[in-house]
């Protein structure tokens, strides 16, 4: 070969000027190598940055919300005290006056106030809401009445956000109590009677306008009704949507037409969903107004061309010999998806599904459309009773005046993420579970 | 011997679209068989544009080992994806002519294609076993067709065909294990084996040793040999030294022509068509 007739090679025999020319390009190509990868790692830096400032920036303001400010108090639940006849019936238990109970209790604790306008603000050191619960825990017992407990209940808010740290004791450092109440407060904290406890009332609660109550379990429970809608409803219709297009259609213009559509359908913004469910299932159905039932019709639309999508992936993958084997076999066109294909195009389609449900647990847009937005306290039972979701509860938390309420934002984003998280995890399980090679 | 056969075109009646093609196309040599389970008769098809096969007619008779040979892109392998309707899930395909298995029209509308692909097995280039164990992968025939009415039946349907395809002995201990895990020729002995389970009257094999090593090649050409005694056999192959190993009888494709058929040391010593001399002798292809 003569090496003269191109600098292709740096063979031995090429003359030293080529040799120099396929050098000094070398040197150029190996430094744009390093610059793209330069540009890569960065990339991949900043993205690791701003991920890592988020979680943090959530972590320290929501962390503090798993944890409660509570005052021990000694309750006397005489039935003078509570307002109660000799044979008190339910009716009038659910009446009775818990408030004096436990402003009883503080005024025995702390027997030297005695001036009216002081003992209101001893009392204002206990949240409003003890008052509620201590009615539903005298409830569940009856037999209560007329004995002595000592329970945790929760203090205010403006105690908690105290205890925490988050403002000060003085008025100008965001302090909301009054000198003689930081006094009572101090001595309650030395005798251990004050302290932070596991917030368990977060967990378990629904929503509520005194943030000591507000808990995201009815929005969790909302969500979760939710998503086994969409689940139910987008997996099956999704799946045997892309074996249909994928391994039966005919390919003319009307599926390609069809095509188009589907992937559009994917990037319409979800509010869009939202307005589609008002309209279709709230108007013209008459399904109930703000029930998860309704939320997971939505979310269901909004999910179905993501799982469509993917599903046709993951069909597309498998390789083509798969179905000759097993026309060439006899089997029909449908033996062949269904037992061959469709359960090596399985573990694609379950990550496919998992990640639209992600995205769908994530979505409030089309909710706040659908009546979800509403302020709603108590826990839903079924998919048909009003309720709220992660996202929107969030959403709500954001918007509320309250100090309190920002923490549980965080707190709340917080659990939202973890389960993202979890259901991300999920669907790479199941992709390394399932997936078979060939 | 030098029978001439052009155009035949389709019989009236049968659900296929008479031939389209010019009709001009002549064969050289004898393309009946002694006792035909396969006779095809003025083939044309057609992929979109392209006519990929011109006005082919040829029989496959019963225990006989046809070998296709050719030049790439000559139109065998489409040859035998028309005798088991493979072609049918390709999309844009036209095929006329006449395809006829035991007398029966293997295009007319009442010809269920399941039936067919069980009576017309195939064996792939490529060894395509399912992603299943071994014992699955050759019990899968049987059951779809109901072949076997008790466990104890699709047990010695799947060691017998086992048994015939040479590999009873090498897989017996692990039998569950994954198809796929196997060597590309003991793979390629599992689809014959997949094949035969389904007791076909023929067995289409689309170059089924392209893959595999010498060693492997012979098991499988000894298989052919073997089973050729029960089955009627086409074979598509690049390799000539295979065709006259396997096959009594061989056919010459041609830019989609069939053109030239005859026995294969007639074939292989004493070519009557130029472009078949060129092809055997390696002057060209």
């Amino acid at each position: 070969m003569s090496a003269s007739t191109g600098g292709g090679g740096a063979s031995p025999h090429a003359p030293p000027q080529i040799r120099r020319r396929v050098e000094a390009g070398l040197a150029r190509r190996y430094g744009r190598e390093r610059r793209f990868r330069a540009c890569g790692l960065l990339s991949v830096v900043f993205g690791v940055l701003f991920l890592g400032f988020l979680v943090f920036t959530i972590v320290r303001n929501g962390y503090s919300a798993f944890r409660q400010a509570e005052l021990r108090l000694d309750l006397q639940l005489d039935s003078v005290t509570l307002g109660l006849g000799d044979r008190p019936d339910a009716g009038a238990l659910a009446g009775a006056d818990y408030q004096a109970v436990v402003k009883a209790a503080m005024g025995r604790m702390f027997p030297e106030v005695t001036e009216r306008r002081e003992r209101r603000d001893l009392g204002a050191l206990v949240s409003a809401s003890s008052a509620f619960l201590l009615r539903d825990r005298v409830l569940a017992e009856p037999d209560l009445v007329g004995r002595s407990v000592s329970l945790w209940l929760p203090a205010d808010d403006a105690v908690d956000l105290l205890l925490k740290g988050h403002v000060g004791r003085s008025r100008d450092s965001g302090g909301k109590l009054t000198t003689a109440q930081l006094a009572w407060l101090d001595r309650l904290v030395a005798e251990g009677r004050a302290a932070l406890r596991f917030n368990t009332a977060f967990f378990s609660n629904g929503d509520s306008r005194e943030p000591e109550l507000a808990g995201i379990w009815g929005a969790t429970k909302g969500s979760f009704f939710m998503l086994l809608v969409t689940l139910a409803l987008s997996f099956p219709l999704g799946v045997a949507a892309a074996i249909y297009l994928e391994e039966f259609a005919p390919r003319n213009r009307w599926i390609d037409f069809l095509e188009v559509n589907i992937n559009n359908l994917a990037a319409v913004p979800s509010i869009v969903f939202g307005l589609l469910g008002l309209a279709v299932f709230i108007d013209f159905l008459g399904l109930p107004r703000s029930s998860s039932l309704v939320g997971g019709l939505v979310l269901a639309l909004m999910t179905l061309p993501v799982v469509i999508i993917a599903s046709r992936a993951a069909i597309k993958a498998v390789p083509p010999s798969v179905r000759e084997a097993a026309l060439g076999i006899g089997a029909s066109p449908m033996q062949t998806v269904f037992h061959h294909v469709l359960p090596l195009a399985l573990p694609g389609m379950l990550t496919g599904a998992v990640i639209g449900m992600a995205r769908a647990l994530g979505e409030s847009a089309p909710l706040l459309m659908i009546g979800m937005v509403a302020f709603i306290v108590d826990i839903p039972a079924t998919p048909l009773d009003p309720a709220t979701a992660l996202p929107v509860q969030i959403y709500l938390w954001a918007d509320s005046p309250e100090r309190a309420f920002m923490e549980r934002t965080s707190a709340a984003i917080l659990v939202l993420l973890g389960f993202l998280l979890v259901m991300n995890i999920t669907a790479v399980w199941l992709r390394s579970r399932f997936e078979r090679r060939w | 011997m030098e029978l001439a056969t052009g155009s035949t075109t389709a019989a009236e009646g049968s659900a296929t679209v008479p031939s389209t093609g010019s009709g001009t196309c002549q064969t050289v040599g004898n393309i009946h068989a002694r006792d035909p389970v396969i006779t095809v008769r003025g083939c044309n098809v057609h992929y979109g544009e392209t006519h990929a096969l011109k006005d082919v007619s040829l029989d496959i008779g019963r225990n006989e080992v046809v070998a296709l040979i050719g030049p790439s892109g000559c139109g065998k392998s489409t040859f035998i994806r028309c005798l088991n309707r493979m072609n049918d899930t390709i999309e844009g395909t036209r095929i006329t002519g006449e395809f006829r298995l035991d007398g029966q029209d293997i295009y007319a509308r009442d010809m269920d294609v399941v039936m067919l692909r069980a009576r017309v097995g195939m064996v792939f280039q490529k060894p395509n076993p399912f992603p299943k164990s071994i014992y699955e992968n050759v019990a899968y025939g049987p059951r779809i067709h109901g072949l076997a009415g008790s466990r104890r039946e699709l047990d010695d349907i799947v060691y017998g065909s086992l048994e015939r395809a040479g590999l009873l002995d090498e897989v017996r201990q692990r039998l569950d294990e994954p198809g796929t895990g196997l060597s590309g020729g003991q793979q390629q002995r599992l689809c014959i084996a997949r094949a035969i389970a389904v007791s076909p009257e023929v067995i289409l094999m689309d170059e089924p040793c392209s893959a595999l090593d010498p060693i492997a090649t012979a098991r499988i050409e000894d298989l052919i040999d073997e089973i050729s005694r029960n089955y009627a056999i086409a074979i598509v192959t690049h390799s000539m030294q295979q065709a006259a190993r396997v096959s009594q009888r061989v056919a010459y494709f041609h830019l989609g022509t069939l053109v030239e058929v005859g026995a294969t040391d007639r074939i292989f010593t004493n070519p009557s068509h130029r472009l078949t001399e060129d092809y055997v002798t390696g002057r060209f292809g």
